[in-house]
């Protein structure tokens, strides 16, 4: 359309009259653009290093917990009593095919001597297939086995926290021996660093010990063959659902749970944790993406101030416009023109700006950034949003000038 | 009648009242006038005469209250803005007093300004408002900002500007207002070449006897109607050293 590139090129030519003031005006849009992309990007950033975290803990992997959480009522919460058992734990290994590990634990805090040394800690009574459905390897040393648990061995495992404050920097833990809530453990191995939970927890502050030495000889048991917690591992993260449902109707038939009445277990998956995470983290996103859209609504506002002020100025110029023959639209139109470039102009600015800065911060604070398309397509489409937002008010005062006074005007 | 022999200018009974919230201010009272074509009209007349309103009708940028005003055969009284708009740059040149250039802007762009709103291809915008540029004498000054040329040359390309797309009228309201005598006396100069060699209509406002005096008819207002219609012979300003 012819109108439009002469117009087009009408504001670029008056742009140029005035670059520092463009610049300036730029200025604004092209910081709220810039501020977009560098919070999205870190908000992005997180929450990919969250997922990254979560698949560490394993994705497939499944936790049944006695007790439930749901309903009305007074409830004794998960975990609180034991209604779940190792035949339970069994009877998903065999039953459950989309399962295709399975491992159960007793749990209890206690306190851990080596020497002149002690430590609370969380001790851990394991099956021996623990170890695999967890992906938890030794560091140094060796796990237990299915001969440990037969005989209720008094052997230990150590997680890397209890190791640290067990022993000194240059002792082996391997092969020593310690107290286990006054039972005399052999050291067999140290467990790699795990790290802590997404909510916190150190997996590390651990001693793991063969289930059946944990049920008879250290932490004991009202009935044996309760247990505190069944993992089950899954083949594919798309079966942990499915396997999810599995479980649940297995232990309804087992536990005798009439339709409808409350599950006295919990089916737990990560994927939900995951699920949690994320949406958190794209809360924090939005909030973000708010404080930024505001600096982006400051920079329109300073474009309808300058060209407000520059309609005043250039009275004079828009009269002799009309003198020779513009339209309204003409000068409608030049000044539109003008508020887009600008805005359109500090967009693009802005998005290299952003990305450059997001670059800077992953490098220099060590937080993980990612650049996301559709956060540069939405900043640049907002920012000319924003020139024909702001550059309309004043184009129409322009356009509504009488020519005579504005020749006048002094 | 054919379109040689109807006159450029026909008003009727032009009136033109203000109405500034309780008091009416009537500017112009039933003003008749008739321009022919090729003709260099001097509007005589103290401020507040009407003649200044009268020019802005005459130049399309104000409409009467009443009365009849055909130019070139057209009636263009009722017309709405944009359509006057076409007017202005299709039939009209103004030149200024203050000579009115866009700042900051090359003498050539400036002289392009009418071909920019008339449609005209920007290769030939180029090379007409080059041409427009020398017919007044002002060759190799096309990159020139308004601030780097005098006042004269200003007006210069005011008047470049005014013929760059032919019009059939060249409305001059003061144009030696801010001009010195010698500088006036080219301008006029100027004037009557354009008028004479090609034929242009002039209509020149000014408040001097001594510029009037250049002029072949002189019209004089006074309280918004014309008092004076005066055929004269011109005296002749001779163009020297244009530039």
């Amino acid at each position: 359309m012819r109108l439009f590139a002469m117009t087009a090129r009408t504001a670029l030519r008056a742009l140029r009259r005035n670059k520092l003031r463009s610049a300036l005006t730029m200025l604004g849009v092209v910081i709220g653009v810039g501020a977009v992309i560098v919070m999205v990007s870190i908000g992005q950033g997180a929450s990919e290093a969250v997922r990254a975290q979560i698949q560490s803990l394993g994705t497939n992997l499944l936790m049944v917990v006695p007790g439930a959480t749901t309903s009305a009522g007074v409830r004794s919460g998960s975990g609180g009593v034991s209604t779940l058992t190792r035949e339970d734990a069994k009877a998903i290994a065999a039953e459950c095919n989309l399962i295709t590990d399975v491992a159960w634990m007793k749990r209890q805090i206690g306190q851990v001597i080596q020497g002149e040394l002690n430590w609370s800690t969380q001790i851990q009574g394991v099956s021996p297939g623990y170890f695999s459905v967890r992906d938890w390897p030794v560091e140094s040393g060796a796990v237990f086995g299915v001969r440990d648990e037969e005989s209720a061995n008094r052997v230990a495992l150590l997680g890397k926290t209890v190791a640290e404050n067990l022993f000194g920097p240059g002792e082996d833990p391997v092969g020593a021996m310690i107290r286990v809530k006054d039972v005399p453990f052999r050291v067999v191995g140290v467990l790699v660093r795990k790290g802590q939970t997404s909510w916190g927890q150190d997996q590390d502050d651990t001693v793991v010990i063969p289930f059946s030495t944990a049920e008879r000889r250290v932490l004991g048991s009202e009935i044996l063959g309760t247990v505190d917690m069944v993992f089950a591992s899954a083949a594919r993260a798309q079966d942990v659902l499915p396997a999810t449902e599995q479980i649940a109707t297995l232990l309804r038939q087992r536990h005798r749970i009439a339709p409808g009445a409350d599950d006295d277990f919990t089916v737990r998956n990560l994927n939900e944790m995951a699920l949690a995470q994320e949406s958190a983290s794209r809360v924090m996103a939005m909030l973000l993406l708010c404080v930024a859209s505001i600096s982006l609504l400051v920079g329109g506002i300073g474009i309808m101030n300058i060209l407000l002020v520059s309609v005043t100025e250039r009275t004079r110029e828009i009269g002799i416009r009309m003198a020779v023959g513009a339209k309204r639209r003409h000068i409608l139109l030049q000044f539109l023109v003008e508020a887009v470039v600008l805005a359109g102009a500090g967009g693009v600015i802005g998005v290299v700006l952003g990305i450059a800065s997001a670059g800077a911060i992953s490098l220099l604070a060590g937080w993980p950034t990612l650049i996301s398309g559709p956060a540069i397509v939405l900043a640049l489409l907002f920012s000319a949003t924003v020139g024909v937002f702001f550059g309309f008010w004043p184009a129409r005062r322009a356009a509504a000038l009488d020519p005579i006074a504005a020749l006048r005007y002094e | 009648m054919t379109a040689a022999s109807e006159p450029l200018i026909e008003v009727r009974d032009l009136w033109r009242i203000y109405e500034l919230g309780e008091t009416r201010v009537t500017a112009l009272q039933g003003v008749s006038l008739e321009i022919a074509r090729g003709e260099l009209v001097a509007v005589m007349g103290a401020s507040g005469s009407g003649k200044s309103t009268f020019m802005n009708v005459l130049g399309c940028l104000d409409r009467a209250t009443r009365g009849s005003y055909r130019l070139a055969g057209r009636d263009v009284a009722g017309l709405s803005s944009d359509e006057r708009a076409t007017i202005r740059n299709r039939e009209i040149g103004f030149v200024f007093q203050s000579f009115n250039l866009v700042p900051r802007t090359s003498a050539l762009e400036n002289v392009e300004l009418p071909l920019v709103y008339g449609g005209v291809p920007p290769a030939e915008q180029r090379s007409r408002a080059r041409a427009s540029l020398r017919a007044v004498g002002l060759e190799g000054r096309d990159d020139h900002l308004p601030n780097q040329l005098s006042g004269g040359q200003q007006q210069r390309v005011a008047i470049a500007r005014a013929l760059v797309n032919r019009p059939s009228l060249l409305l001059a309201d003061e144009p030696t207002g801010n001009l010195d005598t010698r500088t006036s006396l080219e301008l006029l100069a100027l004037f009557q070449r354009l008028n004479h060699e090609d034929g242009i209509t002039i209509v020149l406002v000014t408040h001097e006897q001594d510029i009037a005096r250049y002029a072949g008819r002189v019209v004089t207002f006074r309280d918004g109607g014309i008092v004076s219609d005066v055929r004269q012979t011109p005296a002749v300003a001779r163009e020297e050293d244009a530039a």
